[in-house]
């Protein structure tokens, strides 16, 4: 589970922070956590994705509000199989999750070097939880031949402005490195799992790994190593395989595998670099846009369902079917992307396939040859792909041509 | 995805309806297939919750697990689907024909005529849609290897007996499903897209009655919008109009209907219990009732999610009957048969259920078998359906037109001359080929190959040099070479994969009749898995 909280940053607000507060207006700052900072990494090229999540924008509520609302719901029946799973692998002194940690990490069975687990003050807020972890951490890492285990701890990541607190299920200390441990209730059968579940498991650990690695450099007073694939071996740095704990095939027993997160960790980098950048989208916004989506005490809300449409409008998108799972707003863009009869609407590849043509009109134009400058409606940001508009049309056409051929004759 | 499956989408976000990708029907239809909509528990792993099944549209059975994560009541569940679908399964095995065919000794090397038995049809299943496949996969794979009673050592657990036949024949299923162009196991989602494309991404066809919505969009509605009404109209309880069709169920769905049910479910039985140690018999009468009342309940919900999926499956089924059938569905078919049969012949020599991983020999085999079954798949569409063969064209590996002129030349460098005639035809197609290249002729009288002698782009002409096919004598024979004025197209690949063999592929011949080794030395595996 991930309980995180926002907030904003103590002292002055910076002005980047402040404007981010300003887009959201009154209402609470939609907390970050692992789980949305890895979905970022979903639809990296999405601006408006990047505005409303580093300004902390309930997009669950904002999606309501534009009349689409997100699909999203987990079934009670996941929930409590979860919470059932992880306090069986706590119970009796952490026994079950120590069985398989012990193969993978050489966790000795025998007393000689107990297993250390120190409060982490999970009563506590999450500044409070943080420091502690931090100390408890330290502390591990300084004497390499004990183990210890951090259950629940608290990590700080600072993101556009704010401080996003996340909650990694355990970390296990020893020799000085730490190891993210993620608990997760999909099975592991026949020695694999599903490889979609094991993807989002490894972009969420990799936020905890990216939360620990610029911790430990800064406790080191070092910079954070340039390549995300070089491991930094700093005191109570992490290592950069993860372990995935889940049941065993159809039971209760779990076993644990190791997840090389580098791949991820380099993507989750890419992404919140971009959102420190994020000023400069903000400042392509119309004055006066903002996604306030607080009500009165009549309950009249502060923005109508216009201003938030074309507010929301204003940040341009990257909608893809991807979208409609990841995304809060997914029904909402792909109406728009519907509306505006981009080809994005029938999938990512398809841009590749059709060049620079980016609307339905101008395609099947193309494809009648009859694309008297109609093409260049859906052409506006230059043709990177390589894919001429002119190739791409003549190819349609000659699909067109074939297709037309092969329906008259099969009918 | 191909740029003509583009295209077709593009006509369909345009007319708002499916648009057609087929000309004819690509895969088999049974008479009577056996549909199945299969039901999981959100969390457990191949956890059965219900599933709808019959083979008679106006005729559904229901068959449900009260409380999911009771080992006795899936057992039980498992039990009443196994007497449900075996008969259904094994009702084929009987009918058969004998295949004449010849097999070599293995020591001497001489060939002997032998006759193998081949069941005349074979059971077809279909569900939703892929995920239900993998349902089913689960399925089999969690019961396949349990004891029964009948075992030595039934362990602590034993199931009922039919079970870990099911789970055999499940896998069986599963595993051929993943032969291109097989029939024994298909999901509909996967059957509509392959015939029809919507104007909506593959992402969004899974939801089977969404991409449904585009071949009926109701009055007024175009597919963009009915498929969207489709996935999230609500009532006014906050539940799906159109609950989607599994096997995972609407969370909301779980939240709001099934939980509450289940729960009052297990209150039932909890006071049923209770009564029977207060030796209560009114009391006991009454908790009694009240499971009843729940069970019936849970009948109710279940069929309320499952019926509108049912309905789909035997929709799309009419949808897909409408077509023509291919020229080769029948030639499949036999591949399906034979597959059936040797499943059928495993059981019978009292072979081990399949391993839990096949061992690198089998996984190997079953690799090239899928790569060969792809092409032979690619192949034969190309020759049944001319859309699939535009496909070709389009990649450059065909090219179609109508003859222009055919020039008698002859190659005089043997003994006796030989026909070598120069066929010229309009064409737009670009083949993506060098002089010299072997192109072979669709539909032609026989077999014939020929070679690019010249491509004329402006003019819109590509010759070829006719090579084989005409008969052995000095002038081809009558009607072997295509007319003036006749449409005629040529292949770059090879249009016989090496033809499916009268008898069956190894992997669905049984040990006994010297089919691999290695399924049979496998030792069944684990006594005791747990399963709670
Ligand atoms: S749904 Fe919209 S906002 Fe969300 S990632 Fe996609 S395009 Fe961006």
């Amino acid at each position: 589970m991930n309980v995180s909280t926002n907030v904003p940053p103590s002292g002055p607000a910076e002005p980047l922070a402040q404007r981010l507060a300003e887009l959201r207006g009154p209402a609470p700052q939609r907390s970050l956590n692992a789980r949305s900072l890895a979905a970022l990494a979903a639809n990296p090229g999405c601006h408006r994705r990047a505005v409303l999540d580093a300004a902390g924008v309930d997009k669950t509520a904002l999606a309501a509000r534009l009349g689409r609302p997100a699909p999203f719901g987990q079934s009670p029946f996941a929930i409590s199989r979860g919470v059932i799973f992880e306090s069986r692998l706590k119970a009796d002194d952490y026994g079950a999750l120590l069985e398989p940690l012990r193969a993978h990490l050489g966790v000795p069975a025998d007393d000689r070097a107990p297993l250390l687990v120190p409060d982490l003050l999970h009563r506590s807020g999450p500044a409070v939880r943080a420091d502690r972890t931090a100390e408890a951490l330290a502390r591990a890492a300084a004497e390499p031949e004990a183990w210890t285990l951090l259950d629940h701890p608290m990590l700080r990541l600072d993101v556009a402005g704010g401080t996003a607190y996340l909650e990694p299920d355990a970390l296990v200390v020893h020799g000085g490195r730490c190891t993210v441990i993620e608990i997760k209730s999909f099975p592991v059968l026949d020695g694999s799992a599903d490889p979609a579940k094991v993807g989002a498991a490894a972009r969420q650990a990799a936020v905890y790994v990216l939360a620990l690695q610029r911790a430990a450099a800064a406790a080191a007073g070092q910079p954070l190593a340039d390549d995300p694939y070089t491991e930094q071996r700093l005191p109570g740095s992490p290592r950069t395989s993860v372990l995935l704990v889940c049941p065993k095939d159809f039971g209760n027993r779990p076993t644990a595998v190791a997840v090389d997160v580098r791949r991820e960790l380099a993507t989750t980098r890419r992404q919140l670099s971009r959102m420190t950048g994020i000023g400069r989208l903000l400042e392509a916004l119309p004055p006066g846009t903002d996604f306030d989506l607080a009500a009165d005490e009549e309950g009249t809300p502060a923005r109508t369902t216009e201003q938030l449409t074309a507010a929301v409008e204003a940040v341009p998108a990257t909608y893809s079917p991807d979208c409609l799972s990841t995304c809060e707003l997914g029904f909402h863009c792909r109406a728009q992307a519907r509306c505006d009869g981009r080809v994005e609407q029938l999938g990512r590849g398809v841009r590749g396939e059709l060049g620079s043509i980016r609307t339905v009109a101008g395609a099947l134009a193309a494809a009648s040859g009859t694309n008297g400058g109609t093409t260049s409606s859906g052409t506006d940001d230059g043709d990177p792909d390589g894919v001429g508009t002119d190739d791409a049309a003549e190819r349609l056409a000659y699909a067109a041509a074939l297709r037309a051929e092969a329906l008259g004759a099969g009918a | 995805m191909s740029l003509l499956t583009t295209l077709a989408r593009l006509e369909a976000v345009r007319s708002g309806r499916a648009e057609p990708l087929a000309t004819v029907r690509h895969r088999h239809l049974s008479e009577r297939p056996m549909v199945l909509v299969p039901l999981t528990t959100a969390g457990e792993s191949g956890a059965p919750l219900a599933v709808m099944l019959g083979t008679d549209r106006d005729a559904p059975r229901l068959h449900l697990v009260p409380q999911p994560l009771n080992r006795t009541l899936r057992f039980d569940f498992l039990a009443e689907l196994a007497a449900d679908l075996l008969p259904y399964l094994e009702s084929f095995a009987e009918d058969v024909e004998q295949i004449e065919g010849s097999e070599k000794d293995p020591e001497t090397g001489e060939k002997t005529q032998v006759f193998r038995e081949l069941c005349a049809d074979a059971p077809q299943l279909i569900v939703p849609n892929g995920a239900g496949v993998h349902h089913l996969a689960l399925i089999g794979r969690s019961t396949r290897f349990r004891r029964t009673a009948e075992d030595a050592e039934p362990g602590p657990y034993p199931a009922p007996l039919r079970v870990p036949l099911l789970g055999r024949w499940l896998t069986h299923l599963t595993d051929r499903a993943q032969v291109p162009g097989s029939s024994l196991l298909l999901p509909m989602t996967g059957l509509l897209s392959r015939h029809w494309a919507t104007g909506q991404s593959h992402l969004e066809d899974q939801h089977l009655a969404a991409r449904l919505a585009w071949h009926d969009p109701p009055e007024g509605l175009g597919g963009a919008r009915a498929a969207e009404l489709v996935e999230t109209g609500r009532d006014e309880h906050g539940q799906l109009l159109h609950p989607p069709a599994g096997p995972a169920t609407d969370p909301r769905f779980d939240e709001f209907v099934l939980g509450p049910a289940i729960s009052r479910y297990d209150a039932a039985v909890t006071a049923l219990q209770h009564a029977a140690e207060q030796r209560d018999g009114t009391a006991a009468e009454r908790a009694r009732a009240a499971v009843r009342a729940a069970v019936d309940q849970l009948e109710q919900v279940l069929t309320a999610v499952l019926l509108p999926t049912w309905r789909d499956v035997w929709r799309g089924l009419e949808l897909l009957r409408a077509l023509p059938s291919a020229g080769h569905l029948e030639e499949r078919w036999t591949g399906d048969r034979w597959s059936y049969t040797g499943h059928r012949d495993r059981l019978a020599a009292g072979e081990p259920p399949q391993p839990r991983q096949d061992d690198a020999v089998t996984a190997a085999r079953k690799l090239a078998q899928r790569e060969r079954e792809q092409t032979r798949l690619d192949v034969q569409e190309a020759l049944d359906d001319p859309l699939a063969m535009a496909e070709h064209r389009l990649a450059g590996e065909a090219f179609a037109g109508v003859v222009a002129d055919v020039v008698l030349e002859y190659d005089t460098t043997g003994r006796s001359p030989k026909p070598r005639p120069l066929v010229t035809l309009h064409t737009a197609d670009r083949p993506h080929a060098d002089l010299g290249r072997e192109v072979h002729r669709v539909h032609g009288p026989s077999t014939q190959k020929a070679e690019i002698v010249a491509v004329d782009p402006a003019e819109g002409t590509i010759t070829v040099r006719v090579l084989s096919g005409m008969g052995r004598k000095k002038e081809p024979e009558p009607g072997s070479l295509p007319e003036p004025g006749e449409p005629v197209t040529f292949t770059l690949f090879e249009l016989t994969v090496r033809q499916s063999a009268p008898l069956p592929e190894p992997d669905d011949t049984p040990w006994t009749h010297g089919g691999p080794p290695g399924a049979a030395s496998v030792p069944a595996a684990p006594a005791s898995e747990e399963w709670e």
